[in-house]
């Protein structure tokens, strides 16, 4: 029986890294919505989210150990780092993806590059190489129940993540900025002679996916360490989960991350090779999807016409 | 000063020959493909394990390491190119992460001391640059030659028509898959010369040199020159590499921190995609009937708005 808690217990740091990639995933995925273009920037845009955030924390700490200042200055912290990333990636989009809206697909792609790279190394050159502990706003000794054992930071992580996903879901199904993303990403022309103002649209776009990127940015910090090279590999991975859910749909993406946590966690162990291979199997999970359905699991079969 | 310069001339041949490989694949097809750095691993290890394991010598190992390459590309061309566009990017871009993955895990350390390259007795040492630059650059030319005689055969021509519209190539008889496919292996084959070079180079195989970014940067290279012309994307390997060793070229790596040139790389790719979205050089025109001379081609590029735009249409 052991190995039955041991994989449950494996299957639940899985759902709290799936949660991670999914906030992540919704970045990549409203944005892919949109304008069809894959924002190579936004794994580095979730790495300053995690940066402001602990930079943030430390200096509204200051010296205190007051356990409920602690938690308040977190989610301060968070709350800074969300608008400043926002408005980093309204700037970036005005700047470096705006003017190429009508250009052929590659230069966008390569403007986020470039974009990715200034983002990264401008962190390694303030900050230093060397990673940094994100401290815990709270004392994080696992809980034992029946035998899993889950620490208070995998509980603040999903809880932030379905209160985030719940907000961006009634977003976008409720509010009437909601009902114009929606109706940019069906039909941007149409939508345009309608009187959506598509511009602020798709600002409002980048605003939020890296918001959410922010808190993605925070949580992963937990687990990884805040370094400026974090954005890379975590970014990628939640891209793979946008497209396993389907890119383009924002349930898609949830989803896609959780499975992805899931199989990157369990999967390992139940197929008996070293963990440092999550990655290939993160990887190799995305090929047979693309290969199996191509659009992803919730995404729509689109039909090519002539 | 001098000796760096060389370097970078050394490393900007064998970053154009693996972006000669990918401009068959993005500039002449159209395929978004991510994993020139897996097709450069496999080039690199084939060498180093021949001549080092089996006594193969350079030139033994150079065309074994193409083929490898190419049965690679083949064995990821054949389910992946069904995929269209950025999914093709992404699948290919994974199984890139595979291969460096599986590499590090088979032997993190990688091979040291590979043997020279000998030619007429011979031997191509690290020392001797300039000797290393004309072996390159002779390779580099040759292919160049090779590829640009491919863009204007009737195979280059129906790579162009399926690069333009997949459907209409197919409704005129192309066999879409077959040259997709032929465009990949070849691409990738190259990409196993270009590590074949590296390896006979540094005499050193690292899984680690073959990250996600090696791709991103042969990607840069082909589109900063200007995709689907040759002269161009060996332009673009010039330029990128001399961005990226520029502080060491001009001996103030103690004081430009090595961040600052990938800020200043990065800032260029943004700058000039803004600026040139087309790439520098742009698409290679002449192949569509551009009646000018290369002179007034030139004059045409520098004025920016050339009163004869296009040529005859």
């Amino acid at each position: 029986m052991t190995t039955l808690i041991q994989y449950l217990q494996y299957f639940l740091n899985g759902i709290t890294l799936g949660a991670i990639y999914a906030l992540i995933a919704l970045g990549y995925t409203m944005v892919y919505g949109i304008l069809k273009f894959i924002n190579f920037a936004h794994g580095d845009i979730l790495m300053v989210g995690a940066y402001t955030g602990l930079l943030t924390y430390t200096a509204l700490l200051g010296d205190s150990t007051n356990g409920a200042w602690m938690l308040i200055a977190f989610f301060l912290a968070m709350l800074v780092s969300m608008a400043f990333c926002a408005i980093l990636g309204m700037f970036i989009e005005k700047v470096a993806y705006k003017p190429l809206r009508n250009a052929n697909r590659l230069a966008p792609l390569l403007s986020a590059i470039g974009v990715s790279f200034i983002l990264s190394n401008g962190a390694a050159w303030i900050f230093g190489t060397q990673s940094r502990r994100f401290p815990y706003p709270f004392d994080d000794t696992p809980i034992v129940i029946a035998g899993l054992s889950i620490t208070p930071h995998q509980i603040l992580t999903i809880v932030v993540s379905i209160i985030m996903m719940i907000v961006l879901t009634s977003f976008v199904n409720k509010t009437r900025m909601g009902k114009a993303m929606r109706a940019t990403s069906l039909d941007q022309p149409t939508s345009e002679l309608m009187g959506i103002d598509v511009n602020h649209v798709i600002s409002m776009t980048f605003a939020i996916g890296s918001a959410l990127a922010a808190v993605g940015g925070i949580l992963a910090s937990f687990d990884f360490r805040v370094s400026a090279s974090m954005g890379t590999m975590t970014g990628l991975k939640a891209f793979v989960a946008a497209v396993i859910g389907g890119i383009g749909n924002i349930q898609g993406a949830m989803l896609g991350g959780i499975i992805l946590g899931i199989l990157e966690s369990v999967g390992a162990p139940l197929l008996g090779i070293p963990s440092s291979l999550r990655d290939a199997i993160a990887f190799a999970v995305l090929i047979i999807i693309l290969l199996v359905k191509p659009d992803g699991i919730l995404g729509k079969n689109e039909r090519e016409k002539v | 000063m001098v000796n760096f310069l060389q370097l970078i001339i050394i490393y900007a041949g064998i970053y154009a020959l693996m972006a000669i490989g990918q401009n068959c694949i993005t500039g002449y097809t159209g395929m978004l493909s991510l994993c020139h750095a897996g097709f450069f691993c496999i080039g690199s290890y084939a060498t180093a394990i021949l001549c080092k394991d089996f006594g193969f010598s350079f030139w033994a190992s150079l065309p074994i390491a193409a083929i490898a390459s190419g049965i690679l590309g083949f064995l990821i061309g054949v389910p992946t190119l069904r995929l269209k566009g950025d999914y093709l990017c992404i699948a290919t871009l994974g199984l890139g992460e595979i291969i460096r993955t599986v590499a590090t895990n088979l032997n993190p350390v990688g091979y040291q001391s590979v043997p020279r390259a000998m030619l007429f007795g011979y031997q191509f040492s690290a020392r001797n640059k300039v000797q290393f630059i004309l072996l390159i650059w002779a390779f580099v030319l040759i292919f160049y030659i090779l590829f640009q005689q491919l863009a204007h055969s009737r195979l280059g021509r129906a790579m162009a028509a399926i690069r333009e519209d997949e459907v209409a190539a197919q409704s005129n008889g192309i066999n879409v898959t077959k040259y997709k496919i032929g465009a990949f292996v070849l691409g990738a084959a190259i990409g196993g010369v270009a590590g074949c070079f590296m390896t006979a180079y540094t005499q050193t195989v690292n899984p680690s040199s073959f990250t996600f970014m090696v791709s991103v940067m042969v990607l840069c290279m082909v589109v900063l020159g200007g995709m689907g012309n040759g002269k161009a994307v060996i332009l673009g390997a010039l330029i990128v590499q001399f961005i990226s060793y520029f502080p060491q070229l001009v001996g103030l790596s103690s004081v430009i921190p090595a961040q600052a040139t990938q800020i200043i790389y990065g800032l260029c790719l943004v700058v000039l995609m803004i600026w040139r979205p087309q790439g520098l050089l742009g698409r290679d025109k002449y192949r569509y009937g551009d009646p000018r001379s290369t002179k007034e081609r030139l004059v045409g590029f520098f004025k920016r708005n050339p009163e004869k735009k296009g040529g005859r249409a």
